[in-house]
């Protein structure tokens, strides 16, 4: 068995098998935690909790108040590498098919030249992550080996996966295997870190916001 | 088969001119990629050599190789390469057969002793002895080593000789290997393929005898020229891969206009071989212009690699009831969890409720 037998079939077998797992445990073990009530009554005109909840996410989703000068950076910036891996994830198409393989469903897919210049930018964000992340003396004070391993397993398939599409410093399948890998160490980790706001990022905003305008807080 | 003329006299002989000559040393330097120069190297050493001998050996095999060698461009001095070596001994094209056709191996490797070249296309069984597959009773293991032992180099042909091939897939009933795994003291050639493009063969055999050495090699013995660069790289599709046009299907309107194959399987981006550019039948077409995607035949354990129809991109072994069950124990530990947690509260609760109405 070579590298690339080995990333297409034991490492991503074991990737996913853990993925599984891992959303599946900690999903279940968050979502079913009874929750705590609020024995206080809610403010007059305190909207639904469903209202409340929507208005939080989609406020938070740009730089509010007197946090905007703070926070545009990163807001910014995150959304550029956001929205570049999900053009990446969902426009390439040898991710489409990979996606196809596992779920049945597939559409077409983007031009390799706009998945590559997509790439090099989002390629080029992440390191401004990181180096603001490093730089700033209040972000680099709170930042834990968490917020680094996970960049680093967010970082590697989107460098691997240029350094695969323009065949540079080895052959395709050695690349491709190296980009596999680089995939299946994403997977493993994304349940024990912090990638795992993929799925809780929205839970954690509508609830904060239901809190808040119960509280009376405008939203 | 002793024939002491030189190959220049054998060619004039058979009235081809020293022009037909020159063109076929060109066209062969060409295919090696080797520089202009080495054109009358070529026609020079071949001109003056002496027919090589070459012993050929067929062990687990299916004919293919030899197919494909006889098929090399016709007519034309490919034809001729034949006659360029005195091939001594091989099963499908010799005239003779059982003890006279032994001795005919015995004879040449006696008479060539150190030079002459051995070609091996099959693999060799070696489970149980190596009995699933004997030659004049003896089997191929023991055969390969009697006749390599005094000879120049080995060339093994075929994806089966080089590295095993399809006998050598799971569950390799026989034990197969490649030539490689038993002889480690001779220089190798491989050329794989299933079968080989004839060219690869016959370009190789007469790179030996008009430079007396092995070819440039990648780390898999392949010969550079042949095997250096992928079939993607060299596939005439390659453009609508770049602009993301592929056929889904072997019968819809991507596949009519001979757009990219990748979606359907094509193993072009990690097969190494020249069919792109040499193709087949003297250079007609290969199996991607013929609309089906590459297997990636040149390369070790093409047949275990999954489907030849899954992209690869694709998991080998995706979504099964491994990663299902994976999913279920883990919402049943989380579940389990967020219920225990539940009743440490329902506790703490029922125990401060108590303590008050105490």
């Amino acid at each position: 068995m070579d590298l690339l037998d080995f990333a297409r079939g034991p490492a991503l077998q074991v990737g996913l098998i853990v993925f599984a797992f891992g959303v599946a445990w900690r999903l279940a073990a968050l979502l079913l935690l009874p929750r705590m009530q609020d024995r206080s009554k809610a403010r007059e005109g305190a909207p639904t909790a469903a209202i409340a909840s929507g208005r939080e996410v989609l406020r938070r989703m740009w730089p509010q108040g007197a946090f905007a000068e703070a926070t545009r950076f990163s807001v910014i910036n995150g959304y550029i590498f956001h929205l570049g891996l999900a053009i990446i994830v969902f426009g390439g198409t040898p991710h489409i098919l990979f996606l196809r393989d596992l779920f049945g469903i597939s559409w077409p897919g983007l031009p390799t030249n706009i998945i590559n210049g997509v790439s090099v930018i989002t390629f080029a964000s992440l390191l401004l992550a990181l180096a603001r992340r490093i730089n700033d003396p209040v972000l680099r004070l709170i930042s834990t080996a968490n917020d680094y391993i996970s960049w680093a397993m967010t970082f590697l398939p989107v460098a691997t996966g240029l350094l695969a599409i323009s065949h540079l410093g080895a052959r395709y399948e050695t690349l491709l295997a190296i980009h596999l890998l680089s995939v299946a160490a994403f997977l493993v980790w994304f349940p024990f870190g912090k990638l795992m706001h993929a799925f809780l990022v929205f839970v954690s905003r509508g609830t904060t916001g239901v809190h808040l305008a119960h509280r009376g807080a405008q939203l | 088969m002793s024939d002491d003329r030189t190959l220049g006299e054998v060619m004039t002989s058979r009235g081809v001119s020293r022009r037909a000559f020159l063109k076929y040393a060109s066209y062969l330097a060409t295919a090696m990629a080797l520089p202009a120069s080495a054109t009358s190297v070529i026609a020079q050493s071949l001109a003056t050599a002496r027919r090589q001998s070459v012993i050929w050996l067929s062990f687990q095999e299916c004919t293919g190789c030899t197919e494909s060698i006889t098929r090399s461009y016709s007519p034309t001095l490919e034809d001729l390469i034949f006659d360029f070596i005195s091939l001594d001994y091989h099963h499908t094209l010799m005239s003779v057969s059982g003890a006279a056709a032994e001795h005919a191996r015995e004879q040449a490797m006696k008479d060539n002793k150190g030079k002459y070249i051995v070609i091996v296309d099959g693999s060799v069984p070696i489970k149980d002895g190596g009995i699933y597959s004997t030659i004049a009773g003896v089997t191929n293991e023991q055969m390969l080593k009697d006749t390599v032992k005094d000879a120049f180099a080995v060339v093994s042909v075929g994806t089966c000789a080089a590295f095993g091939g399809i006998p050598h897939a799971n569950p390799n009933p026989t034990g197969a290997v490649a030539v490689s795994d038993i002889i480690k003291d001779k220089p190798i050639i491989n050329i794989p393929g299933c079968p080989p493009i004839p060219e690869a063969m016959t370009g190789t055999i007469a790179y030996l005898l008009s430079f007396g050495k092995l070819p440039e090699l990648d780390k898999l013995n392949r010969p550079l020229a042949f095997f250096g660069e992928s079939i993607h790289d060299r596939c005439y599709r390659r453009p609508f891969y770049e602009r993301g046009m592929f056929a889904d299907s072997f019968d819809d309107e991507g596949a009519r206009k001979g757009w990219c194959l990748y979606k359907v399987g094509c193993k072009g981006p990690i097969a190494y071989n020249a069919c792109a550019t040499l193709k087949w039948n003297g250079g007609i077409s290969f199996p991607i212009q013929s609309g089906h995607g590459c297997l990636g035949c040149s390369e070790p354990n093409f047949w275990d690699k999954g489907s030849f129809y899954k992209p690869l991109a694709a998991a080998t072994a995706g979504i099964n009831a491994e990663v299902g069950a994976a999913a279920v124990v883990g919402a049943a530990i989380g579940a389990t969890a967020a219920q225990i947690i539940k009743k440490r509260r329902q506790d703490v609760a029922d125990r401060a409720i108590k303590k008050v109405e105490g």
